[in-house]
């Protein structure tokens, strides 16, 4: 069990890093990796909302969609609206009991709910036929590889601001071959976890 | 006139994929043969479609307050139509496709023009918009997968169009391959932007 979920986060924070290599999750990977402060800011919060919608997804999905034969038709209106309301809540949560928290990534939580890696666990878990356990090792898996890209991204575009690109390649396009340039790196951990 | 208008507006000048650089998830993950890529393209043209008419035609009736969960709930039933109506016609589609036909709903062009156009305009100009945002993105994952095909194994729509002695090109079918073509496309058209522009200047 312990070297399943040791797999189960190491496989979704290296070896199918979630933004480089499962590509969910692109807009912020663009959007908000201008600075490393702000990117680490969104990968917290995203890690935070991933987590919990693991637990709220393993427990809708197996003890009300499941149990009623809801699933094919209503799992993704039912997912999404857990998603977002949760996140409503999160902030409401985070404002009330820490406003130093808050203020450092309360802003970056509305922008979690339309953030496709959040779906994506979700709809992964009942996939895979995770139980509880598994499912908090993907969601904390898959917010820690989140907020790991976004990191590496931020540190190379601080630097890329002073390098001479051409002009045609400023802005997204010299950011994807970079980002292409990364996922060819994060490549070299293929084996390093048997998938199953 | 100004349908039209509306309608190259998504194709070009607002491409989702190459100018706006939106909702790309889907670009890069499904773009591995030129076949994933129109599948994916219609699938989205559909959900966007649908919703726009849909929210155009009840943007008196919503509150402005709960726009947004409405207009997810209106984007979410479409995706679910689209789900279940390739998980039975094309099931081995479906399979690659993957989680990328039910995370449709979480797929920023959507919500964006529900936000910016559709619940601000008539039913046939959301209707010309969003066919022409969905056929933007499909021409553009459409190009996106020829050319990973192409180089990665070879063949285009399944058929071998290279020499003989062609070695694939095996990274451009692998995720980083997914994202230096987006670079280099994304590059070029504004590239031929440019151009244009000052052309245009010139005269």
């Amino acid at each position: 069990m312990a070297k399943e979920l040791f797999f189960i986060i190491v496989g979704s924070i290296f070896v199918n890093n979630f933004v480089l290599s499962r590509f969910l999750g692109q807009c912020p990977f663009l959007g908000v990796s201008s600075k490393t402060e702000t990117a680490v800011g969104m990968g917290m919060a995203t890690t935070f909302v991933l987590t919990m919608t693991a637990v709220a997804a393993y427990f809708l999905q197996n003890y009300i969609l499941a149990p009623f034969g809801l699933e094919p038709f209503l799992q993704i209106v039912s997912f999404i609206l857990v998603i977002a309301s949760l996140v409503q809540l999160v902030e409401m949560v985070i404002l009330k009991i820490s406003p130093t928290l808050y203020n450092a990534f309360g802003i970056f939580l509305p922008l979690v709910t339309t953030n496709c890696i959040v779906m994506g666990v979700a709809l992964l878990i009942p996939m895979n036929n995770y139980n509880l356990i598994k499912s908090i090792a993907l969601g904390l898996g898959a917010g820690i590889g989140f907020t790991l890209a976004l990191a590496l991204m931020s540190g190379i575009r601080e630097d890329l601001e002073f390098a001479d690109v051409p002009e045609a390649l400023r802005g997204p396009a010299i950011v994807f071959i970079t980002a292409g340039l990364l996922s060819m790196i994060f490549m070299g951990f293929t084996g390093l976890v048997p998938l199953g | 006139m100004q349908l039209f208008k509306d309608f190259i507006n998504g194709i070009w000048n607002e491409n989702p994929i190459f100018k706006m650089v939106i909702g790309i998830c889907s670009a890069l993950a499904v773009t591995t043969a030129a076949n994933n890529g129109i599948a994916m393209g219609l699938a989205l043209t559909f959900v966007l479609t649908c919703s726009s008419i849909l929210i155009s035609l009840l943007r008196n009736v919503i509150p402005a307050k709960v726009r947004i969960p409405c207009y997810i709930i209106v984007v979410a039933t479409f995706t679910t139509v689209v789900d279940l109506f390739m998980k039975a016609y094309f099931p081995s589609l479906y399979e690659v496709l993957g989680i990328f036909i039910p995370l449709i709903v979480v797929n920023c062009t959507v919500l964006a023009r529900a936000e910016s156009f559709a619940s601000k305009v008539g039913l046939a100009r959301a209707t010309a918009d969003a066919l022409g945002m969905g056929l933007g993105f499909t021409w553009a994952i459409t190009l996106i997968s020829m050319i990973r095909e192409l180089l990665g194994a070879g063949t285009l729509f399944g058929y071998r169009v290279m020499w003989d002695g062609f070695t694939p090109w095996v990274s451009a079918i692998l995720p980083p391959g997914a994202f230096i073509v987006m670079g280099i496309l994304v590059g070029l058209i504004n590239m031929i932007n440019r151009k244009t522009a000052k052309d245009t200047h010139s005269h």
